[in-house]
């Protein structure tokens, strides 16, 4: 059937893939991609994760991620508190890369998430303004980087301990769950289920349906 | 490559690179969209090949100035210092942190100068239309693609300890020029990887069929 009809991202090869079985997945058999996932109640799961991971982020942003305490002086930092250091230490461009990738994205990528989930919820059709937003999830995503923050961190408090006692603050553990939350979000994460719900713009392109002569390709391994 | 692996441009499909909606795309029309998510559509990633080759060359420049100049001052009662990225990676593995000091090494000078000679073998391979070990250099593509934001670990590194070590006049850290440099090389090669078209890697070999026909 021409609905089966996929054409691999990374390859180009056109395949005829089936749904794969509950929580199997097809792999292009040219080059590995996975193709089609099947994850029943996958974004259910992501919105309650995309809720949980924005109340870390509230926490993980609101409280310090450490001091140093040094001759009788405390200091502390919050994660925006990177950005801002570089930034008035008259390096506005860094500081403007770190404040995308620490707070900038990750937030945008769990707001937009859960709206896009909110609007598709039990909706058979969702405005076309949510395929836009899942896209800009998507760049989001590329650029919430709060894992390699975290271990940045780690790495600057190992440089730092020589010099003065590190205290680790409630904020460092926020961003611990944190980045748990993101990747068990990523995994969840279902666009193909969205893109179900959402109403075509009706462009240009002529549809799929009866094109081309049907090439029958090996079925992709489950 | 056989004549039985049916590729979606011969046939005339086009993949949306938003959406995933596999349409029928018309060479003549002068642009198509897709009907699902309205963006406009085509084959292949837009001038791949020069935009790809433009953001490597780019970055190799940055890249040099990234690991001379220095990327921090750390001010403390004995002196003033300026450290570059690889004088941080001396300065892990001489507290002791040879795992960190590793760490380090491969994040921030490995994988950055790897992704250039990454994309760049896979520029080559596909403007010399090869043949050759398409599946490997596929896996390499996306490695290239899922590593790159490891490299911005310095970046972070350098932010916070900045933020956090301000305690004038006992000691201080600045954050210098290098860093700038450095950042740029990160977002250039990630830029780089995103614009590269893996589907080329395949091309040549549907082109080389062609010609048999």
């Amino acid at each position: 059937m021409p609905e089966n009809l996929v054409a691999c991202p990374d390859c180009d090869l056109l395949q005829h893939v089936p749904l794969p079985p509950p929580r199997g997945k097809a792999l292009c058999c040219r080059c590995g991609k996975v193709l089609a996932t099947n994850k029943p109640g996958a974004n259910e799961r992501a919105l309650a994760l995309a809720i949980g991971a924005a109340i870390v982020f509230v926490i993980a942003n609101a409280f310090p991620l450490m001091g140093l305490s040094a001759a009788g002086r405390e200091v502390d930092t919050t994660i925006i508190g990177g950005a801002w250091a570089m930034w008035q230490e008259g390096n506005q461009l860094t500081a403007a890369l770190v404040g995308l990738c620490a707070v900038v994205a990750p937030a945008g990528y769990i707001v937009i998430t859960m709206v896009v989930l909110i609007a598709t919820r039990r909706h058979p059709s969702a405005p076309s303004w949510v395929g836009e937003l899942l896209h800009w999830a998507e760049l989001a995503q590329e650029w919430a980087m709060a894992e390699v923050m975290m271990l940045g961190i780690l790495v600057a408090l190992i440089k730092i301990a020589d010099l003065a006692t590190v205290i680790i603050g409630v904020g460092m553990f926020a961003t611990g769950a944190l980045i748990a939350l993101l990747a068990a979000m990523a995994i969840n994460f279902d666009p193909e289920e969205i893109w179900t719900h959402v109403q075509w713009t009706g462009g240009g392109a002529r549809l799929l349906a009866n094109s081309t002569q049907t090439i029958d390709y090996q079925e992709a391994k489950k | 490559m056989t004549a039985r692996e049916p590729m979606a441009m011969p046939s005339g499909l086009a993949l949306c690179k938003h959406c995933g909606l596999l349409s029928k795309l018309m060479p003549t029309h002068e642009t198509s969209y897709c009907p699902r998510c309205g963006n406009e559509l085509a084959f292949r990633r837009r001038e791949t090949i020069q935009r790809t080759w433009a953001l490597i060359i780019a970055a190799a420049i940055c890249y040099i100035p990234a690991n001379i100049l220095p990327v921090m001052t750390s001010i403390t009662l004995t002196g003033t210092e300026d450290d570059t990225i690889l004088d941080g990676v001396v300065m892990l593995y001489a507290t002791g942190s040879w795992p960190l000091a590793l760490i380090v090494l491969i994040a921030s000078v490995m994988i950055p100068m790897s992704k250039l000679f990454a994309l760049a073998y896979l520029l080559v391979t596909v403007q010399r239309r090869s043949l050759k070990s398409n599946r490997e250099r596929v896996q390499l593509y996306r490695l290239v693609e899922f590593i790159g934001r490891w490299s911005m670990l310095d970046v972070f590194v350098i932010s916070f300890t900045v933020a956090l070590v301000q305690m004038k006049p006992l000691m201080a850290a600045q954050p210098q020029t290098g860093i700038v440099f450095f950042a740029a090389v990160v977002v250039l090669t990630i830029f780089a990887a995103q614009s590269f078209d893996p589907r080329l890697i395949w091309d040549s070999a549907n082109s080389m069929e062609n010609q048999n026909e």
